[in-house]
């Protein structure tokens, strides 16, 4: 299954160079335009960006301080009867993911069942004592998920990475298609495309719904909504800042927060004011400097003994991270069984557990067609691409998967979908994934159709993550 | 609103007036300076500048002499230099994406869009032929903002946070300005009517923007006297200290009429400007202009303060 020898999926072209009937009509409308008007509004859109202050930092480039994540402007277009399919896949999922953590820090039945080894929880950092017995408001742990999906052809998509913690890239999915609409807008009328921009709302609803136990809703008072950010320095300042600001929430940072009368409250000009909901986007060391990480300044001192006696709601709850962790990733399809009663709908990428020895024999075998990543890592960093890689990095990899096999799993290098993007020459086929958004309330599972396209610029690449140089899309869903 | 979010928009503001009135400054140093008979003269000139802009004691500590191009360096974007207007443009932007979410697009548009440009402006060094350019662009950015406030702004606590910080910079900028030059305006027979004066009491003018206003004003006479009224007490003036502490009493009376209470800063702000409304001219020359300015200044910056800490600020 490596690069080089397996057939390649395009989302735009069959193999005969016919174009799918998913982009027919953009086709139609792409070969009509006058490709120097396009090449000046790609120009104008990264100009527009830069306005906006659409931009992500990347750890440790001092200069770079704010970069903009490359836009390219060819959408990547699912048709109706494909996000059908992915709604329940994913749906099946995120139900399972919520019925696991729930297990996980109450009776643990799956592990009594056999189904997932002990091991996998042990002296694993994501599994929260601190959450043991405690259930979060509404039976909901993770408010807002991300599913990483990879397609390998017409009917296969399966999933790369689940995303519990607090997974970014929403405003992208929002701001793209703002883009889109301000430079195409003809396009929009031509092509019945799925609206994306009700997000917001939608998340602040879902929110909403999840009230502590101290809210009262005296006088038809709604709950109040807060989201937490590390500040302007963070990668993701521009998103938290967006969010609060399209859901009418207030943006806070640690600072502005202290725990009074058993409730978080915000420093505001009038005096300090309780908080019923706090969307944060700081993880979950650094939330509370009494529970976790004593030198954070980042969280609330004290916030989890309010989050215990029901004063406050955490989005999403502390603890969430051991259903993402890339060691369950690999249990995940006995996990939809197990929870679910059904087969999961959305394969997994087939993985190996560096942790057995049988496969980590197979895995040093094979390395050069494998790609190896970190259990803990995230983002791109740490992981090993077997068929681009050179015989020093490899024989440099291998030694670090002897001295510590359990950190590492290894999956095959799969040949991803391609999209086409914008080029000087035309349009060229790039590798692509889809991060859909879904939220989770006690009224049910809500999915945007759409989502975030990222697609690997460099020709042949497969790494689509922003810090290592990946772009975004646009990404349609049709109406039926 | 976040106290936090308050003086996010407060100092924004502060900061991108302050730019503007050091770009004021910087031009009017550079006409001067132009006009200059001797180096020694334009050396002055530039050393007035850099007193003025509150640089003067930063500025010596490394440079030796005050040739014009050095100088507006400086000012405008010596790295060393935390008062640099390209460091004043970082500030102001920093504090409008902290306030992101508090004020409109359209005004982050702005704020950022001035900084971006100047950036990269200032990222060369300044010569002459493009210094007008530059300051120019400076005090667009100022304006710009201003207008996108003005335009698309509720009139909320927000929108008065950001008044009061351009009110306070405003009023604090004039007062210095005068407060360096106050002894232009001194009545001194032997000087009343000499070149000399003329040329000082326009500069003063021209480094707060008043010129033209003052010459229309007065059919385009001059005199010291009516300076001095025109640059404290004119009330339709727009940076005389009398209308920026009433434009101030009026954000205030918004944030109360909001909030639904007044605080010490009220009572601070009613204090000051009632002294100020029973002032006249003749009553600040007795009582000694660079007194009465430093006075004020005093007076300004605990407003300052004492809103800071009424309206939490920071913890």
């Amino acid at each position: 299954m490596s690069t080089t020898n397996a057939p390649k999926f395009d989302e735009m072209l069959n193999e005969d160079g016919t174009v799918r009937s998913a982009y027919a009509d953009f086709r139609n409308w792409y070969d009509a335009q006058d490709k120097t008007w396009l090449r000046r509004q790609d120009g104008e859109a990264e100009r527009f960006f830069r306005r906006i202050g659409i931009t992500f930092n990347v750890y440790g480039e001092a200069d770079a301080e704010e970069r903009l994540i490359p836009f390219d402007m060819i959408p990547r277009i699912i048709t109706a009867r494909e996000w059908r399919k992915l709604t329940k896949g994913i749906e099946q999922r995120v139900r399972a993911i919520n019925a696991f953590l729930q297990d996980l820090y109450h009776r643990q039945e799956i592990i009594r069942s056999g189904r997932l080894p002990i091991e996998a929880l042990r002296n694993n950092e994501a599994f929260l004592s601190q959450m043991i017995g405690f259930t979060p408001p509404g039976g909901v742990y993770t408010h807002i998920v991300g599913i990483d999906l990879v397609r390998t052809g017409p009917d296969e998509f399966m999933v790369l990475e689940d995303n519990a913690r607090t997974p970014s890239g929403v405003s992208y999915m929002l701001e793209n298609r703002e883009t889109m609409m301000a430079m195409f807008p003809e396009l929009f009328t031509k092509i019945p495309v799925r609206p994306v921009s009700d997000y917001p709302r939608r998340l602040a609803r879902s929110l909403r719904a999840c009230a502590p136990a101290a809210y009262k809703g005296a006088g038809g008072k709604r709950p109040v909504v807060a989201v937490l950010t590390p500040g302007i320095y963070n990668s993701a300042y521009f998103e938290h800042a967006f969010l609060a600001d399209q859901m009418g929430a207030e943006l806070v940072e640690g600072s502005d927060l202290r725990v009074m009368d058993g409730r978080v409250a915000m420093r505001t000009t009038t005096g300090y004011k309780a908080i019923d909901v706090i969307y944060r986007r700081v993880d979950d060391d650094y939330l509370d400097p009494l529970t976790f990480n004593p030198d954070s300044v980042l969280g609330v001192a004290g916030i989890m003994d309010v989050y215990r006696s029901g004063g406050i709601t955490i989005a999403n709850a502390p603890g969430t991270g051991i259903a993402d962790d890339k060691a369950i990733y690999s249990y995940m399809p006995e996990i939809v069984e197990f929870y679910t009663g059904e087969k999961p709908i959305l394969d997994n990428v087939p993985t190996w557990r560096c942790s057995e020895a049988d496969s980590l024999a197979y895995v040093l075998d094979n390395l050069k067609d494998l790609v190896v990543k970190e259990v803990h890592g995230s983002g791109g960093y740490g992981m090993l691409i077997g068929p681009t890689s050179s015989k020093k990095e490899l024989a440099a990899f291998e030694e670090k998967l002897r001295a510590r096999p359990a950190n590492y799993i290894a999956q095959p290098t799969l040949s991803l979908s391609t999209v086409p993007i914008f080029t000087r020459e035309g349009l060229a086929p790039r590798h692509v994934d889809l991060r859909p958004f879904v939220l989770v309330s006690p009224d049910g599972i809500d999915i945007t159709p759409g989502g975030l396209t990222r697609v690997a610029l460099k020709k042949g690449s497969l790494v689509v993550n922003s810090s290592q140089g990946g772009g975004t899309k646009d990404s349609w869903v049709l109406e039926d | 609103m976040l106290g936090r979010a308050a003086n996010g928009v407060y100092w924004m503001a502060r900061y991108l007036e302050r730019a503007e009135n050091t770009a004021r400054l910087i031009d009017v140093g550079f006409h001067l300076a132009l006009t200059s008979s001797s180096k020694d003269s334009q050396y002055d000139e530039w050393r007035s500048v850099l007193t003025t802009a509150g640089l003067i004691e930063g500025y010596e500590a490394s440079h030796s002499d005050f040739s014009g191009a050095q100088v507006f360096n400086y000012i405008l974007r010596d790295r060393d230099n935390p008062g640099s207007v390209l460091n004043m443009l970082e500030y102001a932007r920093t504090n409008a994406r902290v306030v992101r979410t508090s004020i409109t697009n359209a005004v982050w548009e702005a704020t950022n869009e001035g900084w971006m440009t100047l950036r990269d402006m200032l990222s060369r060094p300044v010569r002459e032929t493009n210094l007008g350019e530059v300051l120019s662009a400076i005090r667009q950015t100022g304006q710009m903002v201003r207008g996108a406030l003005d335009g698309t702004m509720l009139r909320n606590e927000v929108y008065n946070f950001a008044r009061i910080g351009t009110f306070i910079e405003r009023a604090d900028n004039t007062a210095r300005i005068l407060d360096v030059k106050y002894y232009v305006l001194l009545p001194s027979t032997a000087w009343v009517g000499s070149n000399l004066d003329n040329q000082q009491w326009d500069t003063l003018l021209r480094s707060v923007a008043g010129n033209r206003a003052f010459s229309w004003l007065n059919a385009g006479s001059m005199d010291p006297r009516e300076i001095a009224r025109f640059l404290i007490l004119d009330a339709q003036f727009p940076r005389s200290l009398v209308f920026c502490a009433e434009n101030l009493q009026a954000s205030l009376a918004g944030l109360a009429k909001e909030y639904g209470c007044e605080t010490s800063a009220h009572e601070l702000l009613r204090d000051s400007l009632t002294r100020l409304h029973q002032l006249d001219v003749d009553k600040i020359f007795e009582q000694g202009l660079h007194e009465f300015l430093q006075e004020f200044i005093t007076a300004t910056n605990a407003v300052g303060a004492v809103i800071a800490a009424d309206y939490r600020f920071t913890e």
